[in-house]
Parts: C-alpha cells; sequence; structure tokens
C-alpha cells in the first residue's frame, strides 16, 4: 500500500483525514498512483491533472523522498521507500499568489 | 409561515442565511467548502431542498456539489459512488469537456485562442424537470445535464453563433446568464461577456445572437456588431418573458420583443455602467440596477452606495438610499449578486465586494445589513419556502 498525503482542500473534498492509502498496479509510478486514487476517491478526478489530457495542473506540485517529482513523466516509477510504505507520495498546493 | 433562504456565494466558500417572512432575524450558516471559490449557488424550482454549487479554486479546478436536503449537507453528484473498476474519465460531475472540433475565439490581442475550459459561473436548474440543470462556463459555452449534476453535455450550437468572433472580457469570457422561457421549453435566452445575448427556440440546437440595438461604441470596432458587446446580465420576469432587460457595460437597455431589439432606458442614472440588474417579483415594470463608476475604479459614484429603481420600465430612476452607507464607501456589486424573494412585500437582496449582505424587506425602500463581514461576494440567491 502506497501513502500518499493530500492537500487541506482535496482531503476535504475527499472526506478523509491528513494520508491515504492506495493499492497500486505494478509498476508503481505517478501515474499509477494518480489512477489508484482516483478510482477510490472520484470526486478527486480533474482536480489534481485535467481530465482529458490527464495533465497536472498547473499548481498541484507531486514530492516524494525530499524530491520534487512535478516535472518528471507519468511513467516515471516511484521512490522505492514509497513502494514499501516508509514515506509517502505527496500531493502539495503550489504556493501561489502575493 | 413562508421563510427566505439567502444563497452566498463568495471568493472563500459559501454561506446560507435564513430568516422568517420578516426578514429581520436572521441565521448565518458557513463557510461551506471554506477556502474555495464559490461562484453561483441556485435552487431548484422543482425541489427547493435540490440546491447546485459551483465551487473553484485556482489549484485543483472546477468542482461540481449538490445538496439535497436544503444546503445541510453537500456531495458532489457522482462522488459519492465508489466504483469497483477504473471509469474512464468523462464520467465525472466536473467533467465538461467541448463537443467536436473545441475551435478558437478571439483573444485580447486579436489573434484567435482555443477555446479552454476554467470555470463554471453559473447554475441553472430547469424550471421543470427534476434532474436537469444547466450550466454557463468561461471559457463561453452552455452546458446541460439530466441527471442531476453527474455528467455534463455541451449546447454546441451556441458557439456556432459567430463564436470566432466573442472575446473575453475583463473577467473573462464568461456565460453568466441563463433565463429559461416559463412556458416554453424550447426557448432559452443566454448572455456572455464579451460577445453579447443569444437565443435559442428549438431547447438548445440553434442560436442567434440578439444584440440589435445595442452600441458598443469604443469597445468593440464596429459598434453596432452582431457579437462583441460586452453584456453584464439580463432579466426577465416570469410573466412577461418577452421582455427583458440588461444591464451592458455601458447602457441599461430593455427590449420588448424577447431580444430582438433592444432600447436604452438609462436615462436619468448616475452612470449607466454597472453590474446586476433584477426585476420586482410582483411589479414586472419595477427594476433594479445598481450605478457603478468606471471604467476602472468600478465602485459606487461619490462613495455612495446606492440602489436605482425604476417602477416604469427604465427612464425614470429613484435613488434607493435608506440604510446603505452614503460616504465612504468604495465596494463593487458583481453581476451574480442580486437577486428577489417573492413575498410580499417583495425582499430585495445584494451582496457587496466588501462582504456586505444587504436586504430590503420593502421593495428597496430601505435596507439592513444581514451579515457585514464576509469575503467579497460573488453571487446573492434567494428561496422563497413555504
Amino acid at each position: 500500500m502506497i501513502r500518499v498525503v493530500l492537500p487541506h482542500h482535496l482531503r476535504n473534498l475527499a472526506g478523509v483525514g491528513d494520508a491515504v492509502q492506495v493499492e497500486v498496479e505494478s509498476p508503481p509510478t505517478i501515474r499509477a498512483v494518480l489512477d489508484a486514487l482516483e478510482v477510490r476517491y472520484p470526486a478527486l478526478r480533474g482536480t489534481i491533472r485535467d481530465h482529458g489530457t490527464l495533465k497536472r495542473r498547473p499548481f498541484v506540485r507531486f514530492f516524494a523522498c525530499q524530491e520534487d517529482l512535478s516535472h518528471q513523466p507519468p511513467e516515471t516509477p516511484l521512490p522505492g521507500a514509497v513502494v514499501t510504505g516508509a514515506e509517502p507520495f505527496m500531493i502539495v498546493g503550489a504556493m501561489a499568489g502575493g | 409561515m413562508s421563510s427566505v433562504r439567502v444563497l452566498v456565494g463568495t471568493k472563500k466558500g459559501a454561506f446560507i442565511l435564513t430568516s422568517d417572512e420578516q426578514r429581520e432575524q436572521w441565521e448565518v450558516s458557513g463557510p461551506h467548502f471554506a477556502g474555495w471559490e464559490m461562484y453561483h449557488l441556485k435552487g431548484s424550482p422543482v425541489d427547493a431542498n435540490r440546491i447546485y454549487a459551483s465551487q473553484t479554486s485556482s489549484w485543483f479546478g472546477q468542482v461540481i456539489q449538490r445538496s439535497d436536503d436544503g444546503g445541510k449537507t453537500w456531495a458532489t453528484p457522482d462522488g459519492a459512488k465508489i466504483p469497483e473498476a477504473f471509469d474512464p474519465p468523462g464520467s465525472a460531475s466536473n467533467r465538461f469537456a467541448y463537443e467536436g472540433e473545441v475551435g478558437t475565439h478571439q483573444f485580447y490581442d486579436g489573434t484567435q485562442h482555443p477555446w479552454e475550459f476554467k470555470r463554471v459561473w453559473h447554475l441553472e436548474p430547469s424550471l421543470t424537470e427534476w434532474d436537469t440543470v444547466y450550466a454557463g462556463v468561461e471559457d463561453a459555452a452552455l452546458f446541460k445535464s439530466t441527471d442531476a449534476g453527474a455528467t455534463w453535455r455541451e449546447l454546441p450550437g451556441l458557439r456556432a453563433a459567430k463564436g470566432a468572433l466573442w472575446q473575453p472580457g475583463a473577467g473573462g469570457m464568461c456565460l453568466h446568464t441563463i433565463l429559461l422561457h416559463p412556458s416554453n421549453p424550447e426557448r432559452i435566452t443566454v448572455a456572455i461577456s464579451a460577445a453579447g445575448a443569444f437565443r435559442t427556440d428549438d431547447g438548445g440546437t440553434t442560436w442567434k445572437p440578439i444584440n440589435r440595438g445595442l452600441k458598443s461604441a469604443y469597445e468593440i470596432p464596429d459598434p453596432t456588431a452582431d457579437v462583441g458587446h460586452c453584456v453584464h446580465r439580463l432579466a426577465m420576469h416570469p410573466s412577461r418573458p418577452d421582455v427583458l432587460f440588461m444591464q451592458k457595460h455601458w447602457d441599461v437597455m430593455r427590449s420588448d420583443n424577447a431580444g430582438d431589439m433592444w432600447y436604452d432606458i438609462g436615462d436619468g442614472l448616475p452612470t449607466d455602467f454597472g453590474f446586476p440588474i433584477e426585476v420586482h417579483a410582483h411589479e414586472p415594470e419595477t427594476i433594479y440596477v445598481v450605478p457603478i463608476k468606471s471604467d476602472s475604479e468600478h465602485f459606487p459614484p461619490d462613495g455612495k452606495l446606492r440602489v436605482y429603481r425604476s417602477r416604469t420600465g427604465g427612464n425614470e430612476w429613484e435613488a434607493l438610499t435608506s440604510g446603505l452607507p452614503q460616504e465612504n464607501c468604495f465596494v463593487n456589486v458583481l453581476r451574480d449578486a442580486m437577486a428577489v424573494d417573492s413575498l410580499d412585500p417583495c425582499g430585495i437582496y445584494f451582496g457587496t465586494t466588501g462582504g456586505q449582505v444587504y436586504c430590503s424587506a420593502d421593495s428597496g425602500d430601505s435596507w439592513k445589513p444581514i451579515v457585514r463581514d464576509l469575503p467579497a461576494v460573488l453571487s446573492v440567491e434567494v428561496q422563497t419556502l413555504p
């Protein structure tokens, strides 16, 4: 099971706590974890990535193991510590504004 | 005893204000969806407990919410179920996909720009069909749901009405007004900034611009063009659906033939710029506007917040000031932020960008703030409950 940390507003939207756990099909990639997340929590569809293109929304960022994975291709494998559940996959609302 | 429920959308959440028919003591519920921009909430005329809400965010995009218990609880119309297998994108209640070839519209710099969905500005539940609701969106298009908001299909004939010539106003290219004819379900009238007003007489399959008589000097190259006019709001009284009232970027206008021809009724106003326009619930010739100083200030002239009322369908206006701040007031009243109830006497409501929601329980003669310190108000709708 992979732990996913959601930003405050998406936690409220999905009706969950700080972190959720999802089972991800192999190979575990960024795309696979987002697919699994949207299956488990349909209300999140369209809020993290575009419905049609599946592109990450501009003000949403992905982090894991202190690394910014936001610009990595969706097929990028998740770090081993995320796959084992030791570290979370973090979805973060980018700091924006003034 | 009747009561009223005021649905307020703000920049940072939704609020529900309730009162009995006296409209003096109010209960405030909220914020709902705290931190999200709530562009619009509207109750169904078929079932007052069914309320739709447009929830949007620069970060997380569009969400549609629906309540079936008068705003006590909410859910995304398709979000409650947990599917066993992955449903392909397209089944979600927040997916607004343009039909067919997306095409382009005119952009700020005069070039052509692809249509891109940004948000839902306005939700209009059907007058008669339980599960039918329309959504006006930015970039401008009209969507229809026949499953209570779970899925949406565009009515693409609207963008075929010279859509390549439409252009965004300062607030974006939004479809903000949807008027449903009270007895003819084939007729729908919409308005778009900055494209103009449009009408269908075949249930949304084909549309035509209805902008004759509008003049937009210094706003568009041909001031009397078919499309390109910056219409801010339309209003209609259900007893006389062929009479339409319009607050345009500049000019307050009226049509007596369902928009086929418009004429100016703004004489007597301190400025004919503004955003909302509304019609009294029981007097179809009594209309309300909030004059605003423009082009760039967007606050009341002289710092005096005044609603103007015409009891003659236009051209003779009186300032309504009792209870409204008459000095140092520099708020705006946005296009969807005014509404009326259907009690007697008719209640008039509006919200400001300063976070006040005002109510007049006597058709505008006097005003009181229901709340003073909400986030900037984007929309106000009223439900009159039996």
